[in-house]
C-alpha cells in the first residue's frame, strides 16, 4: 500500500497535468472517497486504476512466510483481486471457466438485457408492425395494373420455394422462441404465473436449440441458389431512385429480384450468418470465444477509434464471452425479424399476386412484367429459344 | 404449397435429428460441467 502511495505521488509530481485529473484520495489512505462512490452512482465513469491495482504484494514484504495462508496480502487485497480477475485462482476441475470467481460483466449484461434491449427491441418490433399498418391504410393492397393475363411464369422451383420455407419456417420459431426467451419474465410471468412461464421456456428452448440447425442449413441453400442474382447491378439504381415504384406511378425495371429484395437477401445472409455464428458458439458455450479476438481486429483496424468506443477490451473473462455472444445474436436478431416482418408483409397482404410466387411457384405474366419485367424478357427468350422460335416479339417494359 | 410444407416438415425433422445427436456429442452441461463424484439427478 505504501509503495503504492508513494508511486502515487511521484507521479503526481511527475505529471503536473495529469495531477490536475487525479481525485485525492490522500484523507482515505488512497481508498476509494466519497466522490467516487457519488460518481459511479451517477453513472459517471470512473478510472478504477487504484482500485484494480491494490491488490497487495507478498514479495515485497519482509518476513511474509511467517504470516497467515494470505502472506502479506490482507482480505480486502484478496477480494479486489478477486473482483478485478487478477487472482491467481487455480482449480482441479472446470477450466478457465471455474477460475472466475467474481464476474462484474454479469452485471452489465444483466441489466443491458433486462432493459434497453427488451426495451429498444420490443420498440422496433411494434413500431415496425404500427408502421406497416399506416403503410397499408395509406397506400392499401398493391394491386395488379390492369386485367391478369391467365398465363403464368414459374418464378420459383419446388427445391427453391422449399429452401424458402425452410430457411422462413425456422425463422418464425427462432424468433418466438427467442421472443419467449426475452420477455417471458415481463409478458409471461405476471399473467400466466412462472409455472407457465417456465414450461414456456423449457419447451421454447428445446425448440430454439435444435430448430437453429434447420435456420442455418436453409440460410445455406438460399445463399448457394440466389447469391448470384443478388449482385448489385445498374438497374438497381433506377429502382431504388423510385423507391420501388413509391415515388411516381411507374415500376421500375427489375431481374429476378429487385433492389429491394436484394437489402433483403443481404441481410437475412449477413445478419442469418452471424446469428448463426454466435448461436452455435452460445450451444457450446465457452468453445468457440470470438468477441476478444473480433475486438482486436477492430481496435487494430482503428473502426473502434472512429465510432467513438475507444479501445475495446481485448482480454474478455469467458462468461463475458457468452454474455456479448447473446446480447449481439438477439440485437442482431431483432434487426433481422423487423425486416423480415416488412418482407411477410409485402408477400401477403401488402402486394396482389405476391404469394403466388413462394405459393405455387407460379405468377401471372401481367405481375411478372409490373414487377420484374427485366427477368420476364429473360424467361420468355429463353422458352422462345428451347421451343426453335427465337424472333419471336418480346414484351416491351 | 406442397414445396412450403416440406419445408416445414424439413424443419421438424432436422430439429429432432439434432437433438438426437446432440445428446450424444457430450456437450450437455452435466457432462462438461460436473464430474464423477457429483450426484445430479439427470434424466437420461
Amino acid at each position: 500500500m505504501r509503495v503504492l502511495l508513494w508511486l502515487l505521488v511521484c507521479l503526481t509530481m511527475a505529471l503536473p497535468a495529469t495531477a490536475q485529473t487525479t481525485p485525492d484520495r490522500s484523507a482515505t489512505g488512497g481508498a476509494q472517497t466519497l466522490a467516487d462512490i457519488m460518481a459511479r452512482q451517477n453513472s459517471v465513469a470512473v478510472d478504477d486504476t487504484f482500485r484494480r491495482e491494490n491488490v497487495g504484494d507478498s514479495a515485497s514484504l519482509p518476513g511474509v512466510p511467517q504470516l497467515g495462508t494470505q502472506g502479506g496480502v490482507s482480505d480486502p487485497e484478496f477480494w479486489r483481486a478477486l473482483r478485478y480477475g487478477s487472482a491467481d485462482v487455480r482449480v482441479s476441475a472446470g477450466g478457465e471457466v471455474a477460475t472466475v470467481l467474481v464476474q462484474d460483466g454479469g452485471m452489465r449484461w444483466l441489466a443491458y438485457r433486462a432493459g434497453p434491449l427488451r426495451q429498444y427491441g420490443g420498440w422496433l418490433l411494434l413500431g415496425t408492425l404500427a408502421l406497416l399498418v399506416v403503410f397499408y391504410l395509406l397506400r392499401g393492397k398493391i394491386p395488379i395494373d390492369g386485367e391478369k393475363t391467365g398465363r403464368t411464369v414459374t418464378r420459383f422451383r419446388a427445391f427453391e420455394r422449399f429452401g424458402h420455407w425452410l430457411l422462413g419456417g425456422s425463422f418464425i420459431l427462432l424468433g418466438i422462441t427467442g421472443l419467449i426467451t426475452l420477455f417471458g419474465r415481463v409478458a409471461i410471468a405476471p399473467y400466466l404465473g412462472k409455472e407457465a412461464n417456465a414450461t414456456f421456456l423449457e419447451l421454447g428452448k428445446w425448440v430454439h436449440n435444435n430448430v437453429a440447425w434447420a435456420f442455418i442449413v436453409g440460410l445455406v441453400i438460399i445463399f448457394v441458389m440466389w447469391v448470384v442474382h443478388n449482385l448489385p447491378d445498374r438497374t438497381d439504381l433506377v429502382w431504388i431512385a423510385q423507391a420501388g415504384g413509391i415515388v411516381g406511378s411507374k415500376h421500375p425495371p427489375a431481374k429476378k429480384f429487385n433492389a429491394g429484395q436484394k437489402v433483403i437477401f443481404w441481410s437475412v445472409v449477413l445478419f442469418g450468418a452471424s446469428i448463426s455464428i454466435t448461436g452455435v458458439s452460445l450451444l457450446f458455450p465457452y468453445e468457440l470465444p470470438m468477441f476478444a479476438k473480433t475486438f482486436a481486429v477492430v481496435n487494430d483496424i482503428g473502426l473502434s477509434s472512429l465510432l467513438g468506443l475507444g479501445e475495446l477490451s481485448e482480454t474478455l473473462a469467458p462468461q463475458e464471452e457468452m454474455q456479448l455472444a447473446q446480447l449481439w445474436h438477439a440485437i442482431l436478431a431483432f434487426v433481422l425479424m423487423a425486416i423480415v416482418i416488412a418482407h411477410i408483409y409485402i408477400g401477403s397482404v401488402g402486394m396482389e399476386g405476391a404469394y403466388d410466387a413462394m405459393g405455387s411457384g407460379e405468377v401471372d405474366e401481367a405481375w411478372a412484367k409490373q414487377h420484374h419485367s427485366i427477368w420476364l424478357e429473360e424467361i420468355q427468350q429463353e422458352q422462345d429459344t428451347s421451343q426453335g422460335n427465337p424472333t419471336k416479339q418480346s414484351p416491351a417494359d | 404449397m406442397k414445396a412450403m410444407l416440406t419445408g416445414f416438415a424439413a424443419v421438424a425433422v432436422i430439429a429432432l435429428g439434432a437433438n438426437l445427436l446432440l445428446n450424444q456429442a457430450g456437450f450437455a452441461s452435466h457432462e462438461k460441467l460436473s464430474g464423477a463424484s457429483v450426484r445430479l439427478d439427470v434424466v437420461k
